[in-house]
């Protein structure tokens, strides 16, 4: 049995995307030119506009399409690094606030950043994930030119209450962005609800194709391309446009409006199938993230005593798919810098699985996990230094 | 279109991996004659080897392990268990982690520094049977060298740092700090980087 828990990381094409299309390879038209080769690939972009518009609620003239959800957030923060005078975003306030939970694309970005003369400040989130937003508010200052924070973490589902933290933003005179990445699509994203300024979105997360994200820029808030050098996007973002990608982008958050609705409940159930039976059949365990503010479709787990890879890759074998915090299986040093920013001692860290479900995940497929699970994780304790029932091993410590 | 590929791991160590040979049952290691612990759970390894010896021959005849770590760490010391067997003392404690990743049909390189573990515990262990039969004479020390006076860094932080990714100077500083104080220690330190690199990495 193939069983695909991994819906955080990436989707399968829906069916209606995929059929779209392949119906559209033959369009190959350059939605720059004038002739009716052009004509035909620009309908279909300002089609697929207009479909990832109606989804979070923007005119269709705020949704700009690029390569990825990692551009739109690069985009979005490097507004802030320029110095010109011409440069609105940039000129006035230089600092930026983040979280130590975002996607590296962002921290890294800031990073980046913060070499060049920004001034970044890192909220810290309390053990579920959530940001303090008397924090925020300590730090919301004339300096500051822009917050970002993500709505939905993408390792433990945590959701944060941007609509407050929004209005908080706004009155001290910053501009606010919102990685929505693995939100969209899952919960009701409303930008004028929201009140955000930028907002970053994804296909592949939401069974589109790879390779094609948006950001949502608030009508009339100041903006430069991050890519340069084409009238395409209105000038907000150059190279040709990928017609097939953008095409499948917006049949996908089409199909997203459709299924959204009954699929929560559907999830929600499954979630509490797979915590229960994993808290019923396996002895220490602790799960990661908020226990309601949280994605229906992430449970993330930490096992006592085993170390995250190997749970990998023994899951692989029996063809189960899932992620882990663990460094080892990242190529870095540091387990999970989301999970150790709740305060998760980092061997809990390095022993942590990330489920992720989606729109095809069946009853029957939690139920083959909860079958192999509590097997693998008895063989890695077995021969784990860390483990006795319990416990941490005394000796070990 | 191409299907899935291998792991990143090799056909040895994935074997290793699945039917991990020579695990010790339980917790009681009472039957055996040296006892080895080596890693930390913060850092994601742990390692402890324990093994029985022939003393009229110094010879290794048993050899078990608990691993807490990743793939590499589980088959790294599954593998050694079966390469020590047989092997005096002396010849299981120059086991190197090159022999270690070698015999595993090699790891990638990011994958390196979990293999350290299993000869540092089994070195441990063979230590131990020592200091227990009254042979502390026996007992080797590891042989450590401060480099970086001012911030305290060995020739083992900087072979580690290697083996975890240092390949220039840059990188061994940013992950050592070596060297950062008032650099007197720059020559001697960039040697021993080429050093641990072609000893590692053949390069």
């Amino acid at each position: 049995m193939k069983v695909y828990f991994d819906h955080n990381a990436t989707t399968p094409l829906h069916p209606e995307v995929k059929r779209e299309m392949i119906s559209a390879m033959e369009m190959f038209g350059n939605p720059s030119s004038m002739h009716a080769y052009g004509r035909e690939a620009r309908a279909n972009v300002e089609h697929a506009r207009q479909q990832v518009a109606d989804f979070i609620g923007a005119k269709e003239n705020e949704i700009i399409f690029v390569g990825s959800g990692s551009e739109a957030n690069n985009t979005v923060l490097s507004l802030f690094v320029c110095s010109s005078s011409q440069c609105i975003p940039g000129s006035r306030r230089s600092t930026i606030i983040t979280t130590k939970i975002e996607h590296p694309c962002v921290l890294e970005t800031s990073e980046c950043l913060a070499h060049r003369g920004v001034r970044v400040k890192y909220l810290d989130v309390d053990r579920y994930g959530k940001i303090d937003l008397d924090q925020l508010a300590s730090l919301l200052d004339d300096n500051v030119g822009l917050v970002s924070v993500m709505m939905a973490n993408n390792e433990i589902g945590t959701l944060q209450d941007i609509e407050s933290i929004t209005k908080m933003v706004h009155e001290s005179g910053a501009y606010m962005h919102t990685d929505a990445v693995q939100a969209v699509g899952k919960v009701p994203v409303d930008v004028r609800k929201l009140g955000v300024d930028f907002l970053t979105l994804s296909a592949h997360k939401i069974y589109g194709p790879k390779g094609v994200g948006a950001l949502f820029v608030k009508q009339g808030i100041p903006y430069c391309p991050l890519i340069r050098g084409g009238h395409q996007e209105r000038g907000r973002r150059a190279g040709t446009e990928n017609t097939l990608g953008i095409l499948g982008m917006g049949r996908a958050v089409e199909m997203r409006m459709a299924e959204m609705p009954e699929e929560e409940e559907r999830l929600l159930h499954l979630k509490q199938v797979l915590r229960k039976g994993i808290e019923e059949r396996i002895e220490d365990i602790s799960v990661n993230g908020h226990p309601t503010d949280s994605l229906v479709s992430t449970l993330n787990v930490s096992f006592t005593g085993v170390e995250g890879e190997a749970i990998l890759l023994y899951l692989d074998l029996e063809g189960i798919a899932v992620s882990t915090g663990s460094a080892c299986a990242s190529g870095s040093l540091d387990p999970s810098h989301v999970l150790l920013a709740t305060g998760v001692d980092a061997e809990l860290a390095h022993g942590s699985i990330r489920f992720s479900m989606g729109r095809e995940t069946t009853l029957q497929e939690v139920e083959y996990l909860l079958d192999v699970l509590p097997r693998i994780i008895k063989q890695i304790r077995n021969m784990s230094t860390a483990y006795i029932k319990g416990g941490l091993h005394a000796a070990s410590r | 279109m191409l299907q899935a590929g291998e792991w990143a791991y090799s056909e040895t160590l994935k074997e290793h991996f699945m039917n991990p040979k020579n695990i010790l049952q339980g917790e009681n290691t009472d039957g055996f004659d040296g006892v080895g612990m080596e890693g930390n759970l913060q850092c994601g390894d742990q390692m402890m080897v324990v093994i029985k010896v022939d003393k009229e021959k110094d010879i290794i005849t048993d050899c078990q392990w608990k691993t807490y770590g990743c793939a590499s760490a589980i088959a790294s010391t599954s593998v050694l268990s079966e390469m020590v067997k047989g092997r005096t003392l002396d010849a299981a404690f120059h086991i190197s982690p090159k022999e270690v990743a070698l015999e595993l049909g090699g790891l990638p390189d990011h994958k390196i520094h979990c293999s350290v573990l299993g000869d540092k515990a089994l070195r441990a262990a063979i230590n131990n049977y020592y200091a227990r039969t009254g042979q502390e004479d026996k007992v080797k020390q590891e042989q450590v060298n401060v480099i970086c006076q001012c911030m305290n860094i060995t020739d083992h932080d900087i072979e580690d740092a290697v083996l975890e990714g240092a390949r220039t100077y840059f990188e061994l500083q940013e992950r050592t700090k070596c060297g950062t104080v008032c650099g007197q220690c720059k020559d001697e330190s960039e040697a021993l980087l080429e050093k641990y690199k072609h000893i590692h990495f053949g390069a």
